[in-house]
């Protein structure tokens, strides 16, 4: 094989990108990772969550025990699930809490990225890698053959036997130099969110939790004016990260925009107490793949693989949302598949098919797959988003409230609520919504 | 069809400047395809004016229109939105340039 500078060049240090980088490296190759940002983390954004399964499997493969559980700069263990179905002035939350929601392996944390992104830089760095930040990409290189053979930035060019590209969601270098479609705003939303600052105990008595437990919070309905997308909530170790997500293609055209929404959330009777006298201290945007299988990109390329966010692997089923545990296994795959294509002197698209294989093989694209119909189901059913939050309100007012007149039975009361949604176009949006999922 | 902007009363400048930049005053990252925004066509500024998370692209009650890069959070939405209609450039910042999430 021709000489390179590096074995591999990592593009970006997320999820994807850091994870790609220390299992190469612990594979002994010469990684070179670049991060456009100053540091890594300071231009990513998460809700968010990360479901610690695919991490934990990493590091069961490579750390040899050098990693320490705890020492990973987690915010808090999620133990408590919220679901809201919110009206303009009520919300009926439903809150769930398990043992089994902290098991190994299907425990998740809440993490801000500012932190948790400079952990994983420097997990990468100690494994062997050079990551430098500050390095904004232009161009990847191409031979006469198509084949990527390293990167352009500024002045350099700089050259690797597989370029990894896991650059996130805005994925200009997968669209401009390797020819993905550029996503339809019917597949993408975006997401606004705020950071708010309270003491660790204020924020265990608002969500009673135990100390470094915490929850995560979906809303759905009047949050999003009606408009496809939702609300989330997730307790940080001395902050709340509360926003929005909302599908472009509505949001383009609504009577609203993203911003005012996101004001109006928080102003909401079942969002300001939770917030209150808490300093707001950042206030972030960032895109979110919703389109699910259907719009993942070709991710093995002559000399080329595409991980994480930039290849759009990313779920959101309304009760979950997931692109870190994606994220971290296709980096992981990545690497393993570019590794062995160098060692076997073949790094054609043909000698990279083993990190395709990986994804289909394991929950990565399987799941995508398994809700493949959901995005569309969920982008038409936009009853979910208007009459269904005001119909809960209207059926636990009538369970709830007591003003002193005669009472009729409970049925009575519940069964003109529904039939003026009618009784049959429910049951078929709800079936066709469990089918989806 | 594009609905008619219920009234704005959040001021997201406030908002935005608990955030850290470094603004590149000397390079416009973002471009729209006409210097004068008033010969933009309504439905497809519109469509800015509602996605961007920063309100970096605003219409003001009189009609009058202005852009400014400055306090971008680099999400890419209006690029999804109108690359190809009325948004001509969509670069990242320069190295060390634009946003810096401290929390992210």
């Amino acid at each position: 094989m021709e000489e390179r500078d590096f074995d591999i060049i990592v593009i970006g240090c997320g999820c994807a990108g850091a994870i790609a980088a220390y299992v190469a490296a612990k594979k002994g190759k010469s990684v070179l990772v670049v991060e456009r940002g100053d540091f890594a983390g300071a231009k990513n954004m998460t809700g968010g969550r990360l479901y610690a399964h695919s991490l934990r499997s990493v590091l069961d493969a490579y750390s040899d025990g050098e990693i320490d559980w705890g020492s990973i700069p987690f915010e808090r263990k999620i133990t408590h699930e919220r679901i809201a179905f919110m009206d303009i002035a009520s919300a009926m939350t439903v809150d769930f809490t398990s043992e089994e929601l902290g098991r190994e392996y299907c425990d998740s944390y809440s993490v801000l990225r500012g932190t948790f992104d400079q952990w994983l830089a420097k997990t990468a760095e100690e494994a062997g890698c050079e990551v430098i930040c500050g390095i904004a990409v232009e161009a990847l290189l191409r031979d006469d053959s198509g084949c990527v053979y390293g990167i352009r930035a500024g002045e350099d060019e700089i050259t690797a036997q597989v370029v990894i590209l896991s650059e996130g969601a805005n994925s200009l270098l997968t669209e401009r130099c390797l020819g993905a479609p550029r996503p339809k705003p019917s597949q993408m939303a975006v997401g606004i969110k705020e950071v708010f600052e309270l003491p660790a105990s204020t924020i265990e008595d608002r969500f009673l939790c135990a100390p470094d437990e915490g929850a995560a919070m979906l809303v759905v309905g009047d949050c999003t004016h009606g408009y496809t997308g939702g609300g989330f909530l997730y307790t940080n170790k001395d902050s709340i990260s509360l926003g929005l997500v909302a599908t472009i293609e509505h949001l383009q055209e609504a009577d609203t925009t993203i911003y005012q929404m996101m004001d109006d959330f928080k102003k909401h009777p079942a969002v300001a107490p939770i917030i209150r006298d808490a300093a707001m201290v950042e206030h972030s945007g960032h895109m979110v793949s919703e389109g699910g299988y259907d719009m993942v990109p070709e991710y093995v390329h002559d000399g080329c693989l595409v991980a994480g966010d930039a290849a759009m692997l990313c779920m959101n089923l309304g009760y979950q949302v997931r692109g870190m545990d994606l994220a971290i296994s296709s980096g992981r795959f990545a690497a393993e598949a570019a590794c062995a294509a160098i060692d076997a002197g073949d790094v054609s698209a043909s000698g990279l098919a083993a990190y395709r294989t990986a994804m289909e093989e394991s929950f990565v694209i399987q799941d995508l797959k398994t809700y493949r119909r959901w995005p569309q189901t969920m982008d038409k059913w936009t009853r979910m988003f208007t009459e269904y939050p005001t119909m809960v309100r209207e059926a636990m007012n009538a369970v709830f409230v007591v003003d002193g007149e005669p009472g009729i039975p409970l049925r009575k009361r519940l069964w003109p609520i529904a039939k003026k949604r009618g009784v049959f176009k429910l049951i078929k949006e709800v079936g066709g919504a469990l089918r989806a999922l | 069809m594009m609905r008619k902007l219920k009234p704005i009363t959040v001021n997201v400048e406030a908002l935005i400047s608990a955030n850290k930049y470094n603004v590149d005053e000397s390079n416009k990252h973002i471009e729209l395809a006409a210097e004068d925004l008033s010969t933009l066509p309504a439905e497809e500024f519109g469509k800015l004016v509602r996605v961007c998370p920063a309100a970096l692209y605003k219409e003001r009650d009189d009609g009058s229109r202005s852009f400014d890069y400055a306090g971008c959070l680099e999400c890419g939405t209006c690029r999804i939105a109108c690359e190809g209609t009325i948004l001509k450039k969509w670069e990242s910042p320069q190295p060390g340039m634009g946003v810096m999430y401290r929390f992210g």
